[in-house]
């Protein structure tokens, strides 16, 4: 059976194009990039090249970027790095994330929370952040804005510089991270006037073991790992040369590509929404058209998520869910949650998210297949004659 | 869905048991005039689980579990255990339903992750509020054990409630 993969948001494949141009770092230009000798400054040359890359591609400048391991990474050195930066006597120890931050931010600021204090910026019905609610919970004492530039779940696409720009009136950080939007999105650092931006690697067919992020000149953090003084003193560790050559290959094409996969990706997300609502019961979560061109999410009244993903499964089709059994935690999805749904809703919950390598085809034979498997899921729940 | 998958692999979580019963499940359905429901599970935590039983009395004039099915609102552990228990005591004495444990649940299965042993629980719960409920219905007094059983339940469920509040709106 052919498999179709529909999680693009959960990782992507590395494309072709990105696994040929990390090759010759593996075994030829394995060099430590921090020596002297010509291996050293061939693999060092290749880091700069890269950061210089992945810095166009936000309009950022390249002693902007810090290469880090993952996402969770540079959210971790994004918000204790600037925590752990106020003076031990300072007051200021107040900071705004929103309602809808993947686990890395939300479990980061519990953590500070010991010595910080945190503010949930809500979201309306579509995942949406006002930016005036922002404004609102601003405080003389606030250190950090967080919010999320495109929602991992439901794909909402916040209003990040109107966010910006009220964060830098009042010359407070303002961190995003833009984990499932770089290299999809548009992304302008000075015009959006963003401070602090994490983007992930394996999210835009590059390797994973890569994040970066950005950090607006003049700005210290207090480094998560302590060493031998790579990327700036801020993150020692020997830098994974390959994966750095890798994103940036996979950042290049992304910039290069992004108007076409964009349109080309919202035909095929439109249709699929369009057919997938015929099915009764069913709706879409998110905003209707302020969503990245490759996410959609849908909720089905009556089915439980991870039986449905793994019906789907069976088919070959692979999908992710809200689904409170399909977390550790056993509890629905607090993004699914924040806009208002239900927990017996969250659970409904399917994340389809497109890519570069889906097609039409694969898109058909999801809306084929997926009405008969919501029927017989729902043909054994206690909750279909209410 | 009457696909043979049986060999598929479907990642490290389930057996091949577990996802060939989730496949297709056994006993699935409302009994009309059942003589005992037994309703157990959170909407909170993504399972809840409604078993029907029909009851009728043996050559010997013992009560045995005619018909019993089940509706479940939950994951493939869900499904699976739900289905399991309808197999596992169909056409025995209630005396005999009532000794099947989550461990006989599991087993049959052929194992649960960790993560979902408490499908197994629910399974077994709902049988016992099943039979709770018919013995309610129909006589008087409810047998001590019985009695004891029904009400760790319930108070396991009001912990659980408790605990979730906060999603409950």
């Amino acid at each position: 059976m052919k498999r179709i993969y529909l999680d693009y948001a959960a990782t992507t494949p590395v494309d072709p194009r990105v696994v040929k141009a990390m090759a010759p770092f593996f075994t030829e230009k394995f060099g430590n990039t921090m020596s002297l000798h010509s291996f050293g400054q061939e693999a060092k040359l290749a880091l700069e090249q890269s950061r210089q890359t992945l810095a166009g591609l936000i309009n950022a400048k390249p002693n902007e970027i810090i290469l880090t391991g993952s996402a969770t990474e540079s959210n971790n050195l994004a918000l204790k790095g600037v925590a752990f930066n106020m003076p031990k006597s300072s007051r200021a120890r107040h900071i705004i994330i929103s309602a809808i931050e993947h686990a890395c931010i939300n479990e980061t600021v519990k953590w500070l929370s010991r010595g910080f204090e945190v503010t949930k910026i809500p979201v309306d019905k579509y995942g949406m952040v006002n930016p005036k609610d922002v404004e609102r919970e601003i405080r003389p004492d606030t250190i950090l804005v967080s919010i999320i530039h495109a929602s991992n779940e439901i794909g909402t696409i916040q209003p990040i510089a109107e966010i910006g720009r009220i964060c830098r009136e009042r010359k407070i950080y303002f961190h995003t991270d833009a984990s499932q939007s770089f290299g999809k999105v548009p992304i302008d650092v000075k015009k959006m006037n963003i401070d602090l931006l994490t983007a992930s690697s394996h999210k835009i067919y590059g390797p994973k073991g890569a994040g970066l992020l950005y950090v607006r000149e003049g700005i210290k953090l207090v480094p998560l790992l302590h060493g031998g003084g790579q990327e700036n003193g801020l993150r020692g560790s020997t830098v994974n040369v390959p994966a750095v050559v890798g994103f940036a290959k996979a950042a290049e094409i992304c910039k290069k590509e992004i108007i076409e996969e964009s349109k080309r990706l919202t035909i095929l997300r439109n249709k699929l929404v369009k057919e997938v609502l015929k099915i009764k019961n069913s709706h879409l979560n998110g905003h209707p058209v302020k969503r990245l061109a490759n996410n959609t999410n849908f909720r089905f009244d009556f089915v439980e998520g991870e039986s449905l993903v793994m019906r789907l499964d069976l088919e070959g089709i692979a999908c992710s869910t809200g689904s409170a059994c399909s977390s550790f935690k056993l509890e629905p999805s607090e993004v699914l949650m924040a806009t208002g749904l239900k927990p017996q809703e969250a659970h409904g919950s399917l994340r389809v998210s497109l890519g570069r390598f889906t097609t039409e085809k694969d898109i058909d034979k999801l809306i084929n297949v997926l009405p008969e498997i919501i029927n017989s899921i729902r043909a054994m729940s206690p909750f279909k004659n209410k | 869905m009457a696909k043979n998958n049986n060999n598929k692999i479907c990642g490290g979580l389930y057996t091949e048991k577990v996802m060939a019963t989730f496949k297709n499940p056994h006993n699935y359905g409302k009994i009309k005039n059942a003589d005992g429901i037994g309703k157990v599970g959170n909407i909170v935590c993504g399972d809840v689980m409604w078993l029907y039983i029909k009851v009728a009395e043996n050559k010997k004039g013992e009560e045995i579990i005619k018909d019993i099915k089940f509706e479940t609102f939950g994951c493939v552990a869900a499904i699976s255990t739900s289905s399991i228990i309808t197999d596992l005591v169909k056409g025995k004495t209630i005396k005999e339903a009532l000794k099947t444990t989550k461990d006989n649940v599991i087993e049959s299965l052929g194992g649960l992750p960790k993560i979902k042993y408490h499908c197994s629980v629910l399974a077994v719960d709902a049988l016992v509020e099943a039979v709770y409920d018919y013995y309610l219905k129909t006589k008087g007094a409810i047998p001590a054990d019985l009695q004891k059983k029904h009400e760790i339940i319930q108070k396991s469920k009001e912990i659980i409630e408790k605990r979730y509040e906060k999603w409950e709106r």
